[in-house]
């Protein structure tokens, strides 16, 4: 089979994971250090990360790594509905498709919706947020308010909402829309974290010392909320991935027949009494992914806490 | 010393800077006047709360709102008006010709760079260096501070650096660019002793070196005894006294200055108790009429209620603000309590 591919893949994870694991051995003052050390020396956040580093290796390299296509029907009555075997570890579904393959491709899409979905999020969110902690005043008010209304909306039924009329979404729109109805958290947490360093000494002194607006906010304020930041980023991408598997299980997120794991559930959703591989796989691939990120962003939350940093 | 015909580097004329919340105006410091001299120590002594650090801040104008300076108030520096600037020669002027150090060094520094990145990042700000120039700039600061190993230390986050070091390199980004004038808003209070005094020492070391004027600002007499040569006491948002700092602690005339005085422990001292100035600072809101200091005075007479005293020439270069100046005679009779009836606090 793919055998080399995939001892590669075990290999490269192997490797990034030692990499994490060394980084954190350097004796280094530096709070980033600090923090990585704290993780790594935290085993069931290190594993968390393993998983997640396994997760993306085996994401990217899909193509190779995938013993079948994901998409093509080899034989619709002989090949379909097959239970697991050692030719298909997690049999086939309706359409004769290897659900292991489409489950491989299904990471990718999963994956780099998600992670998109939070790059837009979180730039969206720290700027907004930023902007109304250090403007403050009124204008934070203001924004905060909007904010408030905002949350007031059902996310999932507004997303349902806008891609059921839209349909079919491009997946580029899908994950803007994702990313664009998800930043309100981000935007919470730094907006009350500016607030706050705003008033710390090192930020007076910085302007006792002639840095400007735009100099105490990129040195002193961002790079004092990243933590948070960096957690609610690992925490946001398990809820974007529920998302996304949600709306496609719906029907009205990754369209057929791209493979998401999402729509894969709904592909055995009808037979799952009978047919249980086609939908189990693509759910565990979720919640083992869902997972390892809730516990990555504890573990994230633990080791970047600032009030064991100072001292 | 200054020759008496040299002109200020700082003149400070009528500062007022209030605040101004909802229905209430906090007058927190209240038509402030003063100079410093070139190459000259100046000490700023008072309670918590009398305005000594809202006159700093005011003076580089980092008063944010609702506080205001307000209109009538002058500062000049090196002959400009620091009121009158926009907000790029202000910054220009700040950590460059004025420095500024503050009170806790642990708060002051930014834990997410090393501590020669900081110091660096001065001279980056005001544009007079390129990054390899400012870094090495830096280390020789942090030497010139009496940072032992700079090199090293620079590598290293604050986090990793004593109080006292952190403190040093404080005054090394401080004096990064050779200010004129440098504001030292309790440089000293939240470090041991020992240190304070290496701190205070390390001051005086390079105000000689740089030929720079400090404003030293504290509640700590013995601080001002050991560095200043002329002495501002503050009290409710106003000067009550100045004077060079020998005549202030051989013949303070001010009857707050007297208490700060008999508040102080001293070698050889035999009093089991320090003695303590009953009551506390009132409320900016509501500054007492008359004499600021009258429910808290042991002399105060009908007429400290009513009038407020004009700063009295007492000698000198000394000034009081107290109407003793004009009725010395009732000095010779205290009464035992304030008018509040606030008993000694113990």
């Amino acid at each position: 089979m793919h055998t080399l591919v995939w001892i590669a893949a075990a290999v490269l994870t192997t490797l990034i994971c030692g990499a994490v694991a060394r980084a954190g051995d350097a004796d280094s003052g530096s709070p980033w250090r600090v923090a990585l050390t704290r993780l790594r020396d935290n085993h069931v956040a290190f594993l968390a990360l393993c998983v997640i580093v396994g997760l993306l290796v085996m994401a990217v390299l899909a193509p190779w790594l995938a013993p079948y296509s994901p998409i093509a029907q080899p034989d619709i009555v002989r090949l379909k509905n097959l239970p697991p075997s050692l030719a298909h570890p997690f049999g086939t579904d309706f359409a004769s498709r290897d659900v292991f393959s489409r489950a491989l491709y299904g990471a990718r899409v999963s994956l780099s919706v998600a992670l998109l979905a939070i790059v837009v999020s979180a730039s969206v969110g720290t700027a907004y947020g930023a902007i109304a902690g250090y403007v403050g005043g009124n204008v934070d008010t203001i924004m905060m308010r909007l904010i408030d209304a905002a949350l007031s909306v059902p996310r999932i039924l507004l997303l349902i909402a806008v891609l059921a009329l839209w349909a079919p979404v491009p997946l580029p729109v899908l994950i803007l829309l994702l990313g664009l109805t998800g930043w309100f958290g981000v935007s919470r947490v730094v907006r009350a974290q500016v607030l706050s360093l705003r008033e710390r000494d090192m930020v007076v002194a910085a302007r006792a010392l002639g840095a400007s607006d735009r100099q105490i906010l990129w040195r002193h304020i961002l790079p004092n909320v990243l933590s948070p930041v960096i957690v609610s980023i690992t925490l946001g991408i398990a809820n974007v991935l529920i998302v996304e598997a949600g709306l496609s299980y719906l029907g009205v997120g990754v369209r057929p027949p791209a493979a998401s794991w999402g729509n894969m559930i709904l592909d055995g959703a009808d037979e799952i009494a009978s047919l249980w591989w086609i939908s189990t796989f693509p759910g565990l691939a979720i919640v083992i992914t869902v997972m390892a990120f809730n516990l990555l962003g504890d573990g994230l939350r633990d080791a970047l806490d600032p009030r064991q940093v100072d001292g | 010393m200054t020759s008496p015909a040299s002109a200020p580097l700082l003149k400070v004329r009528e500062l007022s800077t209030w605040f101004h919340t909802g229905r209430t105006v906090a007058r927190a410091v209240d038509s402030v006047s003063f100079d410093v001299m070139p190459h000259e120590t100046v000490g700023l002594v008072g309670e918590s709360g009398c305005g000594k650090s809202v006159t700093s801040l005011s003076i580089l104008r980092l008063i944010e709102r609702p506080g205001r300076i307000e209109p009538g108030s002058r500062i000049e520096f090196e002959g400009r008006d620091l009121l009158s600037l926009d907000d790029r020669a202000i910054r220009d002027i700040r950590g460059n010709r004025i420095s500024m150090i503050f009170q806790e060094p642990m708060t002051s520094l930014n834990p997410v760079f090393t501590v020669g990145d900081q110091i660096a990042e001065v001279a980056r700000v005001h544009g007079t260096a390129s990054r390899h120039e400012a870094r090495e700039r830096a280390v020789d600061m942090l030497q010139q501070v009496g940072v032992p190993a700079p090199a090293e230390r620079a590598r290293e986050y604050p986090h990793q650096l004593s109080g006292g070091l952190r403190q040093r390199a404080m005054i090394a980004m401080a004096l990064m660019m050779h200010p004129a004038l440098l504001i030292a808003d309790e440089p000293t209070t939240a470090l041991d002793v020992t240190i304070q005094a290496q701190i205070l020492e390390l001051l005086a070391e390079l105000q000689e070196r740089v030929g720079m004027s400090i404003l030293l600002i504290t509640h700590d007499l013995g601080v001002i005894a050991e560095s200043a040569s002329r002495v501002l006491v503050m009290y409710a948002g106003q000067i009550v006294e100045e004077a060079p700092v020998r005549m202030l602690f051989a013949a303070a005339h001010h009857p707050y200055t007297e208490g700060l005085l008999s508040a102080m422990p001293r070698m050889g001292d035999r009093r089991e108790r320090l003695t303590v100035i009953p009551g506390t600072v009132p409320s900016p809101t509501e500054w007492p009429a008359g004499c600021r200091f009258h429910d808290r005075c042991a002399y105060a007479w009908d007429r400290c209620r009513v009038e407020t005293p004009p700063l009295y020439q007492i000698g000198t270069g000394h000034v009081s603000r107290c109407h003793l100046a004009a009725e010395p005679a009732r000095r010779q009779f205290p009464h035992a309590a304030a008018a509040g009836g606030a008993a000694p606090a113990s």
